[in-house]
């Protein structure tokens, strides 16, 4: 314990360590936390859920501070739900069979821009006549427009911006050929050009149920072109999935490939060194080997043709660096501990080649290996994110290099969706960093000879 | 190591000692041709190894002969089909000539002989560098030789990668050891304090440059090797081509240039921290002459060495930096060669990597005997 606060004091000295050591601290909780926030198949269903999980989200939204930033204020999403109570309903009826359903939804577009999609979804129930719906659009300053009318089947929905006969009107009323429904519901009649006014707007939307166990529900959305505090991508998911649970897999998948070959090539130096002779030369061809097979490449390999499972791209990292180059290195070491004299008084106690080999040889550069190890860290997630980028990530889990590879196979840097690239990036980053400037500093700590310099 | 350094000035040495010198120079020359001589063997064991376990993954261990049987009957059936004379045959005349074909084409491929020999045909073709022809890729003049499809590619990658990495190693060398020569400054401190952003892989940098000089300030291209289409005259198809090289080069620098600097910059202070160095200085000898003879001189081999590994990794290209940047170089044909399960042309990357590799492996151990005296081959016998 003394020697554990006296190592910690040493590293306060080194202002990167700190740094460091605090973005690991922050990673870790965040891998500790999200798992509990959001369980393992809620995160799956959520990453892997199409159109009906994510209806309601705009695609290619930016995240909402994107708003702090700019000068225009961005419109943000706007979500009413009938079936929550969102709005006001009213059931009128209007002879023996026919009742008629009004939901009036009222809201306040303060924004600059105008909304990039408005749809109305609606639910029916109904034995054999499904029920009629109407919709009409009140703007701020007074004006009544006509949206469209639909028959509403037990799933439907009605999309404004696909609706010819509203265009041609809404052409009509803006003397703006060509003029997308979402813009001329918005535009400000008095200003030159398309622009959005401010104010209260409200959606009446009524529905005619012509049987007695008939019922609708309508959920309408106004999409942003902000939402979320990660945005969305092509998808419709919101980001802050994957950029929180890329943080667990990242680290576990880093860790473990850190962990896993050091511990292994160890072990091996070790017990080529003890032993000698034969083994020791197997040990050594086989590092040789080793060094000519090129591991991305063959990792490439089995992700195209066995299968894409990050765990199985993790077990091969390992078994492909367990007669890594560093295995040269360790040996050089252990030759030299292995003629120590506390090894000579081990032996003539009569300990055994095992017991020798880890209690006595390995524990003796175990300083040299943890800096080692924290400086592997990055290079393991970097390789996940390169396999990612490839279009070999794992085709389950949400990670952040799946969220750059989608970014880069739907052109974000080329249609400027900068921030759907720059999150998982700069987590990326910062994760990197963290475990680079806390291996450096251990690496000058435990090797004195570097600290001198 | 210091104890054993020898003195380098061998010029002035009298008649009869040299006369000795020269009988004892003809038994090691003996000992170093032997060492050399089994050094090549084993190394010619390790590629056959490595290859041949490139070989067993690269045909999934006999699965991608049933993918490519599949293919040949799909292919075969669909084309008989199509032809209405043969539709007219009977029952078993169809099925016999069905057969026949399909036995044919897979003749064509060798698929007729067991996986382990046809393994081992591709090893003996792999190793005596018989590259053969591709099967499913053909190179952009049409040709179906492996050798072509990768002659081609080669010079995009080496133009590339060739000026990155000339770049870094003298940058990083003279600029690690200037910075060895005054360690504590300003830019000693700087460069220690950015050797961790070398944790990420060139792509990674390479998006961030995309994002800013390609997206943001429109200034250089997102992607590719000359704008398109190709410009005509030679003067402008450089320029075009120095273009695109901007992004790539500066993100590949970045990501190792602060690293190799902090290495080269270490590695020199240990040597110089070295007790004849402290001699030397005592002597009062100039900087300059100190560098060259007391620092550089012992550090040559690592540095031959350094710049040896740095010329063959130029065969395998970057495969993620040259997708990021659509570089049509050797590392993109890699990729694409694993996608369409071409085994020849994989194969012929990791085959010729790997001779390059042992036969660098190989030259270095002669040229550390050359440079550094302190290396006696042969003897310990350990390498």
């Amino acid at each position: 314990m003394k020697r554990f606060t006296a190592f910690l004091e040493q590293l306060r000295r080194y202002p990167s360590a700190v740094l460091g050591l605090l973005i690991i601290g922050g990673l870790l909780v965040v891998s500790i936390v999200t798992p509990i926030m959001i369980p393992y198949r809620e995160a799956i269903r959520l990453w892997r859920g199409g159109e009906n999980v994510w209806r309601e989200n705009p695609t290619f939204a930016w995240p909402v501070w994107y708003n702090w930033f700019t000068e225009k204020d961005l419109p943000a999403t706007i979500v009413f739900y009938s079936e929550k109570g969102d709005g006001e309903k009213t059931i009128e009826r209007l002879s023996a069979n026919t009742r008629e359903v009004r939901f009036v939804f009222e809201f306040d577009f303060p924004y600059d821009e105008f909304p990039p999609e408005l749809i109305l979804f609606s639910k029916a129930q109904y034995t054999s006549k499904q029920p009629h719906v109407e919709l009409t659009w009140f703007t701020p300053d007074g004006r009544e427009i006509r949206i469209g009318e639909f028959s509403s089947s037990p799933s439907a929905s009605f999309r404004f911006g696909q609706d010819n006969r509203l265009q041609r009107r809404l052409e009509r009323a803006t003397g703006i050929t060509g003029v997308t429904a979402e813009r001329g519901l918005f535009d400000d009649p008095e200003k030159e050009g398309l622009q959005p006014l401010n104010g209260t707007y409200r959606l009446e939307v009524t529905g005619l149920l012509f049987e007695e166990e008939s019922n609708l529900e309508v959920t309408f959305v106004s999409y942003g072109l902000v939402h979320g505090w990660a945005g969305t991508d092509h998808r419709r998911r919101d980001l802050m999935i994957p950029l929180l649970w890329g943080t667990p897999i990242a680290m576990a998948f880093g860790l473990m490939a850190a962990l896993g070959t050091t511990v292994t090539t160890m072990s091996i130096a070790a017990i080529g060194v003890w032993f000698g002779g034969v083994l020791d030369g197997i040990i050594q061809r086989l590092t040789e080997v080793n060094a000519i097979i090129p591991v991305l490449p063959i990792l490439i390999m089995v992700g195209t043709f066995y299968s894409r499972s990050i765990w199985l791209m993790l077990g091969i990292v390992i078994v492909l660096s367990i007669f890594g180059l560093s295995i040269k290195n360790y040996r050089a070491i252990f030759l030299q501990v292995r003629e120590l004299p506390y090894i000579d008084a081990a032996r003539s106690y009569g300990a055994s080649n095992m017991r020798i080999i880890f209690r006595y040889l390995v524990p003796r550069i175990l300083p040299l290996i943890i800096p080692q190890i924290v400086t592997l860290v990055p290079g393991f997630v970097f390789l996940e994110a390169s396999l990612a980028v490839l279009g070999l990530g794992d085709p389950v889990l949400p990670t952040w290099g799946k969220v750059i590879q989608d970014a880069n196979s739907q052109g974000a840097l080329f249609n400027g969706l900068y921030y759907w690239i720059l999150e998982p990036a700069v987590l990326l980053m910062v994760a990197g960093l963290g475990f680079a400037m806390v291996g450096f500093s251990l690496d000058r700590i435990f090797n004195p000879r570097l600290r001198e310099l | 190591m210091t104890q054993k350094a020898l003195p380098l000035d061998v010029g002035n040495l009298s008649e009869d000692v040299s006369q000795s010198a020269r009988k004892a120079a003809t038994t090691s020359l003996m000992r170093l041709l032997r060492y050399m001589g089994t050094r090549l063997v084993a190394l010619f064991f390790t590629v056959m190894v490595g290859v041949y376990f490139t070989v067993l993954v690269a045909n999934m261990g006999g699965y991608v002969d049933d993918i490519r049987r599949a293919a040949i009957r799909e292919e075969v059936l669909t084309s008989l089909s199509a032809d209405i004379q043969f539709q007219r045959l009977p029952q078993e005349e169809r099925t016999r000539i069905i057969q026949d074909t399909i036995a044919l084409r897979e003749r064509q491929y060798g698929l007729d002989q067991p996986f382990i020999q046809r393994s081992l045909n591709s090893l003996w073709s792999a190793m005596t560098l018989n590259l053969g022809f591709s099967q499913n890729m053909s190179s952009d003049s049409g040709s179906r030789l492996v050798r072509n499809i990768i002659l081609e590619r080669l010079p995009s990658t080496l133009v590339l990668f060739g000026t990155a990495n000339l770049i870094l190693f003298f940058l990083s060398l003279f600029l690690g050891l200037s910075l060895s020569r005054r360690y504590g400054s300003f830019f000693d401190k700087l460069v220690l304090a950015l050797a961790p952003t070398s944790a990420a892989p060139g792509w990674f940098y390479g998006l961030f440059l995309i994002l800013i000089f390609a997206g943001v300030l429109r200034l250089l291209p997102f992607g590719g090797m000359v704008g398109t289409p190709p410009p005509e005259d030679p003067l402008s198809y450089a320029l075009s081509l120095l273009r695109h090289m901007i992004l790539p080069v500066s993100a590949s620098l970045i990501s190792s240039i602060f690293i190799t600097i902090y290495n080269w910059r270490t590695f020199f202070l240990i040597y110089s921290s070295e007790d004849y160095v402290e001699m030397a200085k005592a002597k009062g000898l100039s900087n300059r002459m100190i560098e060259r003879r007391y620092v550089l001189r012992p550090t040559l081999p690592n540095i031959i060495t350094s710049f040896a590994l740095l010329l063959i990794s130029l065969w395998t290209g970057a495969i993620i930096l040259e997708t990021v940047f659509n570089w049509p170089g050797i590392g993109r044909l890699y990729f694409q060669a694993i996608g369409l399960f071409d085994v020849p042309v994989i194969l012929a990357n990791v085959v010729v990597y790997a001779y390059l590799l042992s036969l660098t492996v190989f030259l270095l151990d002669f040229i550390y005997a050359l440079v550094d005296p302190r290396v006696r081959v042969g003897e310990g016998g350990k390498s």
